[in-house]
């Protein structure tokens, strides 16, 4: 395995005077890992994003990415949120593009390479099942279609570090399977590093690595799970024994967080 | 399992949209006189009304005076209405010009935005007539206090929705952004201005009637030209057919200037009025 990509040295953050609302958090993710954040709302799951992509500073300790200190937005990253946040005004392809005309050094080729991006954008789009719905606007597809279009604007510029904060919170249990099995063949192909929020203990266990359990607030690493299932894990493994005794293990984790 | 995905993805093509025009043509072609029915009434209803009750001329002139009136006057009326005209578009350009670059400017930092409003609210306070005595002492009388009226009364709403559009970007987007490296500007230009085009579209509409209130307000007390004067001058030799003559030809700028702004509206911002054509 290669060497920590992210570092976390006793990390906590106060927004205010409330106090921390994530605290001593210690943790090394490898390059190309999968890991989820799992835990109960408000512990500081989005903060923990936050941190990570240098969008906000900790008040304590020190956050490494690749190596260097982080200090301001990272940006090297790719973010998907639950909503999926598309521009209403530009086309599902031109939605996909937009990292590409901000990110260095895509941004001042982009008139030169314009051909060739919008060729990796459809490339994209065809992998997640959004072929022939490049020209369409974003409310003219449904939630699940948008969904995939923002991973897509997520994956398109090849960042090293994906984050994705409750990406399938919204879709129906079909549809948000259906994007599991999209990820995962996303991942398995380029193998970039995900950190993962859920609150689906089920799309932690068969996406992930590593699971972190979080407690209430304010927010700490009460558990590391690594997950063994073999890979590649195919969506019938959800169904077996095994996995199902490993969500109920994890479950019965989160309980005792909660009751106490 | 990705060909299961497309499959689900495809029943849902866009012919749903179309059920949409279904509607009746009668139903549309209703919709469309309506207006034009509703004048027709308004001014059957101000003969009849005029008549009945035998109102002078000299205090309120029945429909069809004040149809006389403007047939024959028609060269005055039109030479005033273009003078009215020009100083009005004039003084919207001055006003959408300065809105957007204030409203951009306001609208991109938190604290300018906090620092101005109220200032901007205190202005727009204040009724523009009150500008118009300085505007003469400082230009004299002619198109220029005109100009500068419309300028005055139109440009606080272009400005007010400018900066509100672009001060209440959604923060995630933000983050999406930021997290690519993209400077406060890229955020501003990719995400924040064309997402306040359609409440700038929306104020254009407003700002043009307004700018019309300023022309003719400043007209009929700072010039000799225009129908704001033409209005006042026919007035005070009691010619009200005249005086409602003015009147109609006015709303009918600022009514034609207001549809053509609202097309372009429709226009340039179809995404944003997504809920109704579905
Ligand atoms: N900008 C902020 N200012 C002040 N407090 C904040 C801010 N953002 C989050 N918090 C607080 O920090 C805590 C953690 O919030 P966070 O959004 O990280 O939770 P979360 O784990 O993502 O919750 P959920 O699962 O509901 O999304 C919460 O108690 C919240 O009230
Ligand atoms: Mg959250």
């Amino acid at each position: 395995m290669s060497a920590a990509f992210v570092t976390f040295d006793d990390v906590s953050l106060a927004y205010d005077a409330a106090g921390n609302a994530i605290e001593d958090i210690n943790l090394s993710i490898h390059e190309g890992e999968f890991v989820a954040f799992v835990g109960p709302s408000g512990c500081g799951k989005s903060t923990f994003m936050k941190l990570c992509t240098g969008l906000h500073a900790p008040t304590t300790g020190a956050v490494r990415v690749d190596g260097e200190p982080v200090t301001g937005p990272l940006k090297i990253s790719g973010m998907a949120f639950q909503n999926a946040n598309l521009l209403p005004w530009r086309t599902t392809l031109d939605n996909v593009l937009l990292p590409l005309e901000i990110v260095k050094p895509y941004r001042h080729q982009f008139r030169k390479r314009r051909e060739e991006f919008v060729g990796w954008a459809r490339k994209l789009l065809k992998t997640v099942g959004l072929e022939g719905y490049e020209e369409q606007y974003p409310w003219q597809l449904s939630g699940g279609m948008q969904q995939r279009a923002s991973i897509c604007r997520a994956l398109i510029h090849q960042p090293r570090l994906l984050m994705l904060d409750e990406p399938f919170g919204a879709l129906d249990a079909f549809t948000r399977e259906e994007l599991w099995c999209v990820l995962r063949d996303l991942w398995e192909a380029q193998r970039f590093t995900v950190v993962l929020v859920t609150h689906d203990l089920r799309e932690a266990a068969f996406l992930a690595d590593t699971v972190y359990i979080m407690s209430r607030r304010p927010g700490r690493v009460i558990e590391r799970r690594e997950i063994e299932l073999p890979r590649p894990r195919a969506l019938e493994t959800t169904y077996r024994k095994p996995f199902i005794d490993l969500v109920q293990e994890l479950r019965a984790q989160i309980g005792e967080v909660r009751s106490t | 399992m990705l060909k299961l995905a497309k499959c689900a993805a495809l029943n849902k093509s866009p012919q749903h949209l179309m059920k949409g025009a279904l509607m009746t043509k009668n139903n549309q072609l209703i919709e469309r006189l309506a207006p034009w029915i509703a004048v027709v009434a308004l001014v059957v209803i101000w003969e009849v009304t005029v008549r009945v009750f035998d109102v002078p001329s000299f205090i309120f002139p029945s429909a069809l005076e004040t149809a006389q009136a403007l047939v024959t006057y028609s060269g005055p009326i039109a030479m005033h209405s273009w003078q009215t005209f020009w100083t009005t578009l004039i003084g919207f350009g001055l006003g959408v010009a300065v809105g957007l670059v204030l409203g951009f400017i306001i609208g991109s930092s938190r604290f300018l935005y906090n620092a101005c409003y109220p200032l901007l609210v205190g202005f727009n306070a204040i009724p523009k007539v009150a500008f118009v005595p300085i505007l003469v002492v400082w230009f004299g009388i002619g198109s220029v206090p005109a100009i500068l009226t419309a300028f005055l009364i139109c440009f606080f709403p272009i400005v007010v929705n400018v900066a509100t559009g672009l001060a209440t970007l959604e923060p995630e987007m933000e983050d999406v952004l930021r997290v690519l490296g993209a400077r406060r500007i890229d955020v501003l230009l990719k995400v924040g201005l064309p997402r306040s085009l359609p409440y700038f579209f929306a104020s254009l509409k407003v700002a043009i009637t307004l700018a019309f209130v300023g022309t003719v307000v400043s007209e009929t007390v700072a010039s000799n030209q225009g129908i704001g004067y033409l209005m006042m001058s026919a007035g005070s030799q009691m010619r009200m057919g005249l005086v409602f003559a003015g009147l109609l030809v006015i709303s009918a700028m600022a009514m034609v200037m207001y549809e053509l702004f609202a097309q372009l509206e429709k226009r340039m911002t179809g995404w944003a009025h997504r809920g109704q054509n579905r």
